[in-house]
């Protein structure tokens, strides 16, 4: 297990990639520890009343000849809202690199599959997976394209297969309903709102394909000591923190 | 060089600051964040005789200034305990004290006996704040007979320090710590926490899964404080103070108010290491008033006639 450290980094930069997403590029005067594709970190919010909570966000990208941690939030509430204002130059303080990351196959295709703001931590797997040598191919669904964030950094790295509910943008309907999700893949790789996950877990029980998916519950501690943030697994309740938040779809119950 | 050692019972701490129970796990997890031998103990998460799952998710919710939990005891059970999870942290250099829950009396004595054969587990403290099946489900300790049966039953089966860790939600706290007193208790640790709830409105639904869960956090300092202050005037066993302690200032507001130790709960998932900068905190205020021993500060409170 990676070590885990308690850092005060500071704010590069703060932009605001749509309506309610914004990305946050964060540097340390030493040089940032390993961190893997799927970990996750935690962010305490200073000076917010409503917020006692640290939040937890997916890796975006990690730059270590930059020395940058990027970290994609989408604005929900009194938390993520504040941490939208801060700006260049301000400190945050952050738990990292927290929870296990993605199994990363060596070689062969992979289909990685984002819904919203779960398409955050696709960019960093992506990355990896094509510097293995991996064909790496990304399918992002959005609401409308209002949703949409300016993807060029994924499509450095692979083809990107676009959908919107409203047919605004690429195929219209549900990540399922695009064509590219029936070719052959070695992985499928998913993160996003739980009803996509279990549509695509779906198709990759229905075609025999490996398949992570990268969960999201309320969590306190990060570390596996608060037993807050469960999920309900063929081994009984499981921390998304520390024994996810990636999981092969075989160890989890997705019935209902 | 000032003294910090406390004793609780036969527990020698070498200084008062302990992580409560179900906050900090079982060490492991904290271990990249605090070195163990600058704090006086950990209390390792709610053991119960047999394995239990614990409460469906959604388990947590966030409110002003603290949480409520409704985790239901999650724990694979005693022996699960002993033989997988005892192995690897009995020689962390900390107090390594085991939270005992139950639902009757001869399941929390049959837990605490299997524990009394641990040599590197020093003492217990026994959860009151869970329900007695055989009442109703009524809280065992919200109530006289029913907390001293059980902390009976506990005390002829563990010779070693027992620590019984009492529920705010009851009229007077001081009856329930002087009927633990007299059956045998070493200590009494406070609060537990507040019974309280949260309400989604626009989903006209509850936040947790079990409608009703416990808050922690600083909002429930003052509530702890108070109870701290009576219940140290009202028994002669050391008092161990908690509820909402989040920095060192805190912690010795407690020790002024009554307590011989504290814990540290709800802010450990804040700030992971604060266990170990308010027991470094505590030392500082005590050079800083002049004083030898951190004994010197429990129940220190000058209060005007």
């Amino acid at each position: 297990m990676l070590k885990k450290f308690e850092l005060s980094l500071t704010i590069v930069e703060n932009k605001p990639l749509n309506n309610s997403f914004f990305k946050l590029i964060l540097t340390h005067s030493e040089p940032l520890p390993k961190m893997v594709p799927g970990q996750f970190v935690e962010v305490k919010v200073d000076n917010t009343p409503s917020v006692y909570l640290r939040r937890p966000i997916s890796i975006n990208d990690v730059d270590y000849n930059a020395n940058t941690l990027s970290l994609v939030i989408k604005n929900v509430g009194d938390g993520t809202n504040a941490l939208s204002k801060r700006s260049k130059g301000e400190k945050i303080n952050i738990l990292l690199p927290l929870g296990n990351g993605y199994t990363l196959i060596e070689k062969g295709k992979a289909l990685l599959v984002g819904g919203g703001v779960g398409i955050a931590p696709l960019l960093y797997l992506g990355k990896n997976l094509r510097s293995k040598g991996v064909d790496v191919a990304f399918l992002l669904g959005f609401k409308v394209k209002s949703d949409m964030i300016d993807l060029s950094d994924y499509e450095a790295v692979g083809n990107v297969f676009i959908t919107t509910e409203d047919g605004s943008v690429g195929v219209k309907g549900f990540v399922t309903n695009h064509s590219c999700i029936k070719e052959h893949y070695d992985m499928m790789y998913v993160c996003g709102p739980t009803p996509m996950m279990k549509n695509v877990a779906k198709e990759a029980i229905a075609t025999g394909t490996e398949c992570e998916l990268s969960l999201e519950n309320m969590m306190a501690c990060g570390l596996g000591a608060c037993l807050g943030c469960v999920t309900q697994t063929k081994e009984g309740h499981k921390c998304v923190c520390s024994d996810g938040p990636v999981f092969n779809i075989n160890e989890l119950i997705l019935s209902e | 060089m000032i003294d910090t050692k406390i004793k609780i019972g036969e527990l020698e701490l070498r200084n008062p600051v302990m992580t409560a129970s179900g906050t900090f796990g079982y060490g492991t997890e904290y271990k990249d964040f605090v070195d163990f031998r600058r704090i006086g103990g950990i209390i390792v998460k709610g053991t119960t005789l047999r394995k239990r799952e614990g409460n469906p998710y959604p388990r947590l919710a966030e409110v002003s200034s603290g949480i409520l939990n409704t985790i239901g005891l999650q724990n694979k059970g005693v022996d699960y305990f002993i033989e997988h999870i005892y192995p690897e942290i009995k020689d962390y250099d900390t107090n390594i004290i085991v939270n005992v829950s139950g639902t009757c009396p001869e399941d929390y004595a049959e837990c605490a006996e299997k524990l009394a054969s641990l040599e590197k587990i020093p003492a217990i403290e026994v959860n009151i704040s869970c329900p007695n099946v055989k009442q109703g489900g009524m809280t065992i300790g919200v109530n006289c007979a029913a907390a001293g049966s059980v902390i009976k039953a506990v005390r002829k089966a563990y010779p070693k320090t027992m620590i019984v860790k009492l529920t705010p939600n009851v009229t007077d706290i001081t009856e329930i710590a002087r009927a633990v007193e007299a059956e045998g208790a070493d200590s009494v640790s406070l609060i537990n926490c507040l019974n309280g709830m949260a309400i989604d409105a626009e989903r006209r639904k509850p936040v947790l899964s079990m409608v009703t869960g416990g808050l922690s956090g600083p909002c429930i300092k003052p509530v702890a404080l108070r109870m701290v202050y009576q219940v140290s005037k009202a028994v002669k066993i050391p008092v161990i103070g908690l509820g909402g302690i989040s920095n060192a200032t805190d912690a010795v507001e407690f020790m002024l108010a009554g307590a011989s130790a504290i814990e540290i709960g709800t802010a450990n998932f804040i700030d992971p290491s604060v266990s170990m900068k308010v027991a470094a905190g505590i030392e500082e205020y005590l050079e800083r008033h002049g004083y030898k021993s951190v004994r010197e500060i429990i129940g220190a409170l000058e209060v005007s006639e």
